[in-house]
């Protein structure tokens, strides 16, 4: 039964993936068989969980062990404009005797009568996991059950972690929402300008800075799926005139039977951009004028785009001068990699490589043609690889989720989080100029030049001390041969001398400005003043280990 | 003597636990070039990574065998088998620890039996890599029994018995430590400053003091890059003496005792000024040497910061959430510097330390039950994890940050809780909350008409720290 549901969800005929693929490819799904010892990502459980979490008025019951929902809960900054019920969590716990005696099902049922009556939640959604779906748990006829005796809508999702990935998780809550809550609530008031947007997770609250621009518009959204919602307005989404997908890969199934069953039209789209989002306004407006909405709406979306985006460009301005030509390492499958891509390309940033992992054949065409020469695409990177292209300094910034952020951190690299735990909101033409600004404020934080210096000492701990500066004796140490006084510090080798401190590498250059100084110290400084030499360049390795070969400063390349 | 009670709900609300895998890895993870590796679905790993790098801050190294369902309806064996060569090949760990999860703990499988078969078949290939194996399924226990049992199996799998049995066989200054998992980075430094101290030489197993620190290598290591070494853990069965830090650890001592006959001393806490006392004279006594001065300066200075300290504790309601040895160090920490306990929970009820803790009743529940124990008797300060942070934002008291996980404030890992400079740290810490959150006196909350019969004034307004 539940492998017929899989089957049915990965014949998804609306995925651009799936349609590229032949017959018997398609056959045989999208999963991945995960190589043992050699796997990263999470399961379909938590994928399941994931995508139905933000559902602000609801219940959210793990039916299992303790480590599905107890290693994982309250971990996403989804913002919520009303109930914190979402934030709780509950468990059934299972212990080894429920498991042996078989009581699962009964400690399942009483859970969720536990929690209708103390927290009277808007409808429960109860999670199988890998040891009561082994077991055999029927989770929902529990569901049925206890729905029928509590009167509230309890809602079985069966996505045990071992049936797949997490991207399956996500299509198994979206059939969920589509057989058991969609078309469940009559709106009285379902309106021409209604809209659903599926795949919007209202991370750090960014949906709010999208929801002003559709208010303006007249533009009512019936249902967010799942940010910021409200049980009761997904039970009613059958009744918008049009959907918007937002995370395609994740929700698109469930665009689509939307449209065969209810006759609503949808389409993909991103907020994330400045082009972009005004691309989603037009057409969202362009397809509910289509179903009936008033005519002006086209016009009153191309005045408020207009307006919008002079305002965006012009506060992007000052920063276009220092971020230009930046090379950003984009590394995420949480958001449309083409659409931060076009979003920095905007600001005129180099794109020096993109994970492609979760997106679409389509996706990966649009990526090609923004980046026009050499895309760098990549299915996923192993941490060594990426570790190795960061630490030699191959891209100036990685912008990814939590999971890799510290081998950019250990690599010494700025890196910016782009995923569920991010505490900026980045949607919307206010959110791309956030964006824009904590990529800059990464970049230039002073901690990179500092964290990069080498020790002034060398593997026995010895201090070299043409690299330490003694200020007080500066009269009294000899100074030594002028070769030797040259040292690296990370990508960048910099001219020190007897009185400069190791640190900041303009203060010394400056020192020298401001101090007519005829030492050799000073000679060398303005000989070296201009040299900036990459110290990934071999020609310059070569030579300047072949100059040192018998000085003590021949750790040269080894950061 | 605390009576130990369960509640009898359902529905676990807002768990107090971390999964029993979690804990064994984190032994794991504290020795040399190791990878723990779970045996269960990929979602099993995931979390727990998550979980480990929000509270380290670190790159964790941590894998799976990846069950899918056909390996969890055939059997997972050859999953196991892939992994393990996977593993050697990739990253050429010293030792990859397998933890079991639930799912394939349900299933039942022989899993002692699989990994000698696919030691005997892959001798070759594996050879160089000792591999252990720890029954850790989620359906029971939590951080502490999981890692207490992947310490005894560190020492049962891989510790050789000692030469010859004669007490002059014995190394002279060696001394075994076996650390709780509650103990820091920080905490693991001044254990082995102490015990270096008296010329001894310790042996910390697991020590996370050399793997999850916070540094930066300068290259890219696909394991654990610091911990205790395979070889000095092979090493302890000529050890002069062994010393557990909480009961928890307790059994890898005994089969220290049973492999090399080395004596061992348990503590039930090193996290108060009498304990710290009796770690140090026991260090004397094997050493033969005097304590010295800088360990009696920091004692001097302990007693200094609890009488400076004991104002603010004093009459304090405290409410306590975490495993069993750790709420034991947490409580005798607060009630012996005059602060009450009026709520203790813990995670299971399986410890015989329980019964010690200084309360009148400790509670085997979540977070939820904290919280209404919490607000019903009226506290001052919170004491558990992170997760107790929603309960310090409704009851309106300040939360003070313990245990695992904690990912919502830096330096969990470089704070002192235990021996003298320890001790001193945490006074200062929880008094400088309480200082934090005074409540100013106004009119109405000194009208001697107010609140007739009410001894406590409730709770503070304030509930960030």
């Amino acid at each position: 039964m539940l492998k017929d549901k899989v089957k049915a969800l990965f014949e998804e005929p609306a995925c651009g993936k799936n349609q590229a693929k032949s017959e018997k490819d398609r056959k045989a799904g999208c999963s991945k068989p995960l190589t043992p010892g050699a796997a990263a990502g999470g399961c379909a459980f938590d994928g399941a969980k994931i995508a139905l979490q933000p559902v602000t008025d609801a219940a959210h019951l793990v039916h299992g062990p303790l480590a599905c929902e107890g290693n994982s809960w309250d971990n996403r900054g989804s913002g919520s404009s009303g109930s914190d019920l979402w934030r709780r969590s509950f468990t059934t716990d299972l212990t080894e005797l429920d498991i042996v005696t078989g009581t699962g099902e009964k400690k399942l049922y009483k859970a969720v009568r536990e929690i209708t009556q103390r927290f009277s939640p808007a409808a429960v959604f109860v999670y199988s996991t890998c040891v009561t779906a082994l077991i055999g748990d029927d989770i929902d006829a529990v569901c049925r059950h206890a729905s029928a005796k509590y009167g509230v809508p309890v809602i079985p999702v069966n996505g045990a972690g071992f049936v797949g990935s997490k991207n399956l998780g996500n299509k198994i809550a979206g059939q969920a929402l589509l057989d058991h809550v969609i078309g469940t609530v009559e709106p009285d008031d379902a309106g021409p300008t209604d809209v659903v947007i599926l795949g919007e997770f209202n991370l750090a609250g960014e949906f709010w800075q999208v929801k002003p621009l559709l208010d303006r518009l007249g533009i009512r959204i019936r249902a967010c799926v799942p940010g910021d919602a409200r049980y009761a307005e997904i039970a009613s989404a059958h009744t918008a005139r049009v959907t918007m997908v937002v995370c395609s890969t994740a929700l698109v199934g469930l665009a689509r039977q939307m449209q065969e069953r209810w006759g609503i039209p949808y389409f993909e789209g991103s907020f994330y951009g400045v082009l972009d989002t005004s691309e989603s306004l037009r057409q969202m407006a362009k397809l509910l004028v289509a179903r009936g909405a008033p005519a002006d709406l086209i016009a009153r979306t191309e005045a408020l785009v207009t307006e919008e985006e002079a305002r965006a460009f012009a506060r992007l301005e000052p920063y276009k001068a220092r971020l230009a030509g930046k090379r950003v390492l984009l590394n995420t499958g949480g958001v449309k990699s083409w659409s931060v891509v076009a979003a920095l390309m905007e600001v005129g940033m180099d794109i020096v490589g993109t994970s492609v992992k979760k997106s679409t054949a389509e996706d990966r065409e649009r990526i090609k043609i923004l980046m026009r020469e050499d895309p760098h695409m990549f299915e996923s990177m192993a941490p060594r690889d990426l570790y190795r292209m960061l630490a030699d300094g191959e891209a100036d910034i990685m912008l990814s989720g939590g999971r890799t952020q510290f081998i950019a951190l250990k690599a010494r690299t700025p890196w910016l989080d782009i995923n569920q735990e991010r505490v900026h909101p980045y949607a919307g033409y206010d959110g791309m100029v956030e964006l824009v600004k904590q990529i800059d404020l990464a970049l230039r934080n002073p901690v990179w030049a500092q964290v990069r210096i080498s020790a002034p000492w060398d593997d026995e701990g010895n201090p070299i001390e043409t690299v330490v500066g003694f200020p007080a004796t500066d009269a009294l140490s000899p100074l030594p041969a002028g070769e030797r006084s040259r040292a690296q510090h990370g990508g960048e080798v910099s001219e020190v001398g007897a009185t400069a401190s190791v640190i900041p590498i303009d203060r010394a250059a400056a020192s020298a400005a401001s101090e007519p100084d005829d030492s050799f110290a000073a000679r060398h400084r303005k000989k070296f003043a201009e040299s900036r030499v990459e110290s990934s360049d071999p020609d310059y390795l070569a030579r300047h280990r072949k100059k040192f070969r018998n000085t003590d400063a021949d750790d040269m390349g080894e950061c | 003597m605390a009576v130990v009670t369960a509640t009898q709900k359902a529905a676990s609300v807002n768990p107090l636990k971390s999964s029993q895998p979690l804990g064994a890895a984190l032994a794991f993870l504290g020795v040399a070039e190791a990878m723990p590796l779970f045996h269960g679905s990929q979602g099993c790993t995931s979390f727990a990574l998550v979980l480990f790098v929000r509270h380290f801050k670190e790159t964790i190294p941590l894998q799976t065998t990846a069950m899918d369902e056909v390996a969890t309806i055939l059997g997972g064996a050859d999953h196991l088998e892939e992994a393990l060569l996977n593993l050697k090949n990739r990253t050429r760990p010293k030792l990859i620890g397998v933890c079991t999860t639930a799912l394939v703990e349900t299933r039942g499988e022989d899993f002692w039996g699989d990994i000698t078969l696919i030691k005997q078949k892959r001798a070759q290939e594996l050879a160089g890599t000792d591999v252990l194996l720890v029954h850790t399924p989620e359906f029971e226990g939590a951080i502490e029994e999981g890692y207490g049992k992947a310490v005894a199996a560190l020492v049962d799998g891989l510790v050789q018995p000692a030469a010859g049995t004669d007490a002059a066989d014995r190394s002279a200054s060696k001394v075994a430590i076996l650390p709780g998992w509650h103990h820091t980075v920080a905490d693991i430094d001044l254990i082995r400053d102490t015990v270096e101290s008296f010329g001894l030489e310790p042996v910390i197993v697991p020590d996370i003091s050399g793997s999850l620190d916070g540094t930066v290598p300068g290259r890219w290591i696909p394991t654990t890059y610091g911990g205790t070494p395979v070889e000095a853990i092979r090493g302890l069965g000529d050890a002069a003496h062994c010393i557990a830090i909480g009961r928890h650890v307790r059994k890898a001592a005994e089969r220290l005792s049973a492999i090399g006959g080395v004596p061992f001393t348990v503590f039930d806490t090193l996290g108060s000024l009498e304990a710290a006392d009796r770690f140090v004279a026991l260090l004397a006594t094997i050493s033969g040497r005097p304590v010295p001065a800088k360990l009696r300066r920091g004692r001097s200075r302990l007693q200094d910061a609890m009488l400076d300290g004991h104002f603010h504790f004093g009459g304090r309601r405290v409410a306590i959430a975490a495993e069993p040895d750790h709420l034991y160090q947490l409580a005798t920490f607060f009630g012996g510097m005059g602060a009450e306990v009026v709520a203790a929970v813990t995670t299971t009820g399986h410890s015989s330390i329980l019964e010690a803790v200084p309360v009148e009743t400790v509670t085997v529940g979540d977070l939820d039950d904290f919280e209404t124990l919490a607000g019903q008797a009226g506290c001052d300060l919170l004491v558990t994890h992170s997760h107790g942070r929603q309960a310090s934002e409704r009851l309106g008291v300040p939360l003070m940050r313990v245990g695992f996980p904690i990912f919502d404030r830096l330096g969990s890992q470089h704070r002192r809780t235990i021996l003298y400079d320890g001790v001193r740290d945490q006074i200062i810490e929880a008094a400088n909350i309480f200082q934090a959150h005074q409540r100013l006196h106004t009119p109405e909350s000194l009208d001697p008409f107010r609140d007739r019969g009410e001894t406590h004034d409730g709770h503070s307004q304030v509930a960030h720290h």
